[in-house]
């Protein structure tokens, strides 16, 4: 019987409401214990003095590239930046090769983590055959192999029938639509988002609009269909509003959020940079308020990375050429920090809830919950420690990151899965 | 200037001017018998040019060779390009022979820029993708002043692709920076309203006449036909409509000038009488493009010889 014991931290679980002194007692891979003054005999003792000890944080939207990419990323090593990152639980994207788009691919990703992945992997099925946005793909048999969720991401299913058809069958497999949400036609050539600086800098634009019109044709279709649609990476003012009204029409429509969206805008791109180079794209500083006031109002429902590692040689190409993706499993926590909780925009216990009963209520997974029973999973961070971002000593493969050199206020400390600590920060302050 | 040249955008007002005062004096060498002055001999400019170019690589070769540098010039047909080789390694292939400058013009937005920050060799921009193409707006200012006494005040209409042009983009980044007040004019499609918010001065309309109205200089672009994905417009009904036509400088002051950065399309974007016209000074332009030429290689590389990066 294997124990650990996280003592003295500050425990926070929005799931429960507690928030205060407390140790966690983690037995055989689930909670066994939170409350005051625990003690367990041959645990091994983890001190938490000074430090957040929260539920197993969870990404919902990272791409791991295996099968197929792997020399962009693998299971295991997509996993262990999660772990740096303070992720207990990643949802990687069906867009490998071959597209997971039937049980087969499922179980491989699956039995692939089991072996070597530090942190919890669900995989998200396609919507579509080979996500071509034609025929359905077998939604049923990759729910039963273990997925949690549809997506077409990066190839958005344009044939608005096909959609409606997917959101029938998800429905009656009870499972959430994630739609990567870009009409491909508006998109068509371009870089960066259309406005100011693109214009300056001569760089096909990508309109908020080719966004917002898919957002709006999904919420209309969940309407009618009754299906659990999730926008991912949500990055427009005007898509905000609409999942807005949509919840307020008590739609089961939910939205994510990355940290780029909410950090950078346009105006901070370093011209003709790669790593700025990803889609949905940054956009105007307008459109990245709103999305902060969507994290403060609630209309955002998680916080997730869209982590797409791409090598250099990838990147290392004229802007127009470059394919679209940054990484973000390890500066995720940090830029949350920086950009909501520092600026006193939300709470600690807000921050949390983006990344645990947040993405756990989309998805339905039990987890993300510091109750006695619930997976051993948990994230501790702090909140001030100085430190700086190394893109060269990142676990992922790739290096496709903005966030290079980027001084951070607080991240992750360790990172617990099923009570065994897979990451644990060598030193407080480098 | 810093290393290079990427575009005006990043110039001061006083380092444009320097060079044109520096092209100035190279002016009348152009009229001379012997053309050829030693200022960088044993210098070698590598002139890379990754999309077709007749009079941009010919006039930055003759500058070169002015100058007295050794010339190479590459084009991407007949270069490692078409093999497949990427970007970054065609250029660490040359840097790596040590030329003292690389030319070079590229179908990529912020090709040269990209390529600036993994090299340590200055890179001249001779057209990069819809962005920029420094030297042009270079030697349109030095045109403009072969027969006004300054920028500031003049108005000036650019009329036609506007989103993908790159000399337009480079013309407003110069003109503003002269206080120059700058009409631009097109069909909606290629006339994005951000375009007034990239430099100070600039207005937007989309019709010709209120453009001309009172200019003192009216500069046609080229129909990027290569450029445009969905042309909105039929080269007739173009034409029609943003075609300039010798009735309409009447509307512009007396003495206006009609500029053209070529190639020009006859009965496209200009009348064939509009190009022949006597206030058309599309070929003083080329002609000013050898001397601009040779002030900013000799800037760069005998900057470069300084040791002044």
């Amino acid at each position: 019987m294997s124990s650990l014991l996280i003592k003295n931290g500050r425990v926070i679980d929005p799931a429960s409401g507690l928030d205060g002194p407390a140790d966690v007692l983690i037995e055989d891979g689930f909670i066994q214990g939170v409350g005051r003054g625990l003690d367990r005999a041959g645990a091994v003792v983890f001190d938490a003095a000074g430090l957040v000890v929260a539920p197993g944080f969870i990404d919902m939207h990272v791409h791991l590239r295996e099968p197929g990419i792997e020399h962009s990323e693998t299971i295991e090593t997509g996993a262990r930046a999660a772990a740096a990152g303070g992720f207990t639980s990643i949802c990687c994207m069906p867009n490998t090769v071959p597209v997971n788009d039937n049980a087969t691919v499922t179980s491989y990703i699956i039995e692939r983590a089991r072996q070597c992945a530090a942190v919890n992997v669900f995989p998200i099925g396609a919507i579509t055959k080979n996500s071509e946005g034609e025929a359905l793909a077998a939604i049923g048999s990759m729910k039963n192999a273990g997925i949690v969720a549809i997506s077409d991401d990066g190839r958005p299913v344009m044939n608005a029938r096909v959609m409606r058809r997917a959101m029938q069958i998800a429905r009656s497999f009870d499972l959430p639509v994630i739609d990567h949400c870009e009409d491909l036609n508006l998109s068509a050539g371009g870089d960066m988002h259309e406005g100011v600086p693109s214009t300056r800098m001569g760089l096909r634009g990508i309109p908020a609009s080719s966004e917002d019109v898919m957002v709006a044709r999904d919420i209309l279709l969940a309407e009618s269909t009754g299906a659990r649609f999730h926008v991912a990476h949500i990055s427009s003012c005007h898509s905000l509003n609409m999942v807005k009204f949509a919840k307020q029409q008590g739609l089961s429509v939910t939205c994510e959020a990355t940290p780029h969206h909410f950090a950078l805008s346009d105006a901070d791109i370093t011209a003709y940079d790669s790593s700025y180079k990803m889609k949905p794209p940054l956009r105007t500083e307008c459109d990245v308020a709103a999305v902060i006031d969507g994290i403060v109002s609630g209309t955002v429902d998680a916080i997730a990375t869209d982590h797409a590692p791409h090598p250099g040689s990838e990147k290392m190409q004229e802007f127009e050429k470059c394919p679209f993706g940054i990484t973000g499993l390890e500066t995720a926590l940090g830029l949350s920090l920086e950009k909501l909780y520092h600026t006193g925009k939300i709470s600690l216990r807000r921050l949390i809830e983006l990344f645990t009963t947040g993405p756990a209520g989309v998805l339905g997974l039990e987890r993300g919950r510091l109750a006695v029973g619930a997976p051993g999973d948990v994230t501790i961070f702090d909140t001030e420690s100085a430190w700086t971002y190394d893109v060269n000593r990142s676990f992922s493969k790739s290096k496709n990151s903005p966030f290079h050199g980027r001084h951070f206020r607080g991240g992750p400390v360790a990172t617990i899965v099923a009570g065994a600590i897979v990451w644990r920060q060598d030193t407080v302050g480098t | 200037m810093a290393f290079g040249l990427l575009g005006i955008e990043e110039l001061t007002r006083a380092e444009v001017e320097s060079i044109l005062q520096r092209a100035r004096f190279f002016q009348p060498l152009q009229m001379q018998p012997f053309k050829k002055l030693d200022t960088l001999r044993g210098k070698m400019i590598v002139n890379l040019f990754f999309e077709a170019s007749t009079r941009t690589r010919t006039s930055f070769e003759i500058a070169a060779k002015r100058l007295g540098a050794d010339t190479v010039s590459i084009t991407a047909s007949g270069s490692s390009v078409s093999k497949g080789e990427s970007l970054v390694d065609t250029l660490n292939t040359l840097a790596a022979m040590h030329p003292d400058a690389i030319v070079m013009r590229h179908a990529a937005s912020g090709a040269p820029h990209f390529l600036a920050r993994h090299l340590a060799i200055p890179i001249v921009n001779a057209g990069d993708g819809t962005h920029e193409h420094p030297t042009q707006a270079l030697l349109d200012a030095l045109t403009i002043l072969d027969r006004r006494d300054a920028l500031e005040g003049l108005r000036v209409a650019i009329i036609g692709d506007i989103a993908h042009s790159r000399v337009a983009r480079s013309n407003v980044h110069l003109l503003s920076k002269f206080g120059a007040d700058i009409v631009l004019c097109g069909p909606a499609t290629v006339l994005p309203a951000e375009l007034a918010q990239i430099a100070a001065g600039v207005s937007l309309t989309n019709d010709i006449r209120e453009a001309i109205a009172g200019a003192d200089v009216i500069m046609m672009l080229r129909v990027q036909l290569e450029r445009q994905h969905d042309p909105p417009l039929s080269a007739g009904e173009y034409f029609q409509f943003y075609g300039l036509r010798l009735e309409h400088m009447a509307l512009a002051k007396s003495d206006a000038i009609v500029m053209h950065p070529g190639p020009i399309n006859r009965g496209r974007e200009l009348s064939s009488e509009v190009a022949d016209f006597q206030r058309s000074v599309i070929l003083n332009q080329v002609e000013n493009g050898v001397a601009v030429r040779m002030a900013v290689l000799e800037r760069i590389v005998g900057e470069q010889a300084n040791g002044a990066h």
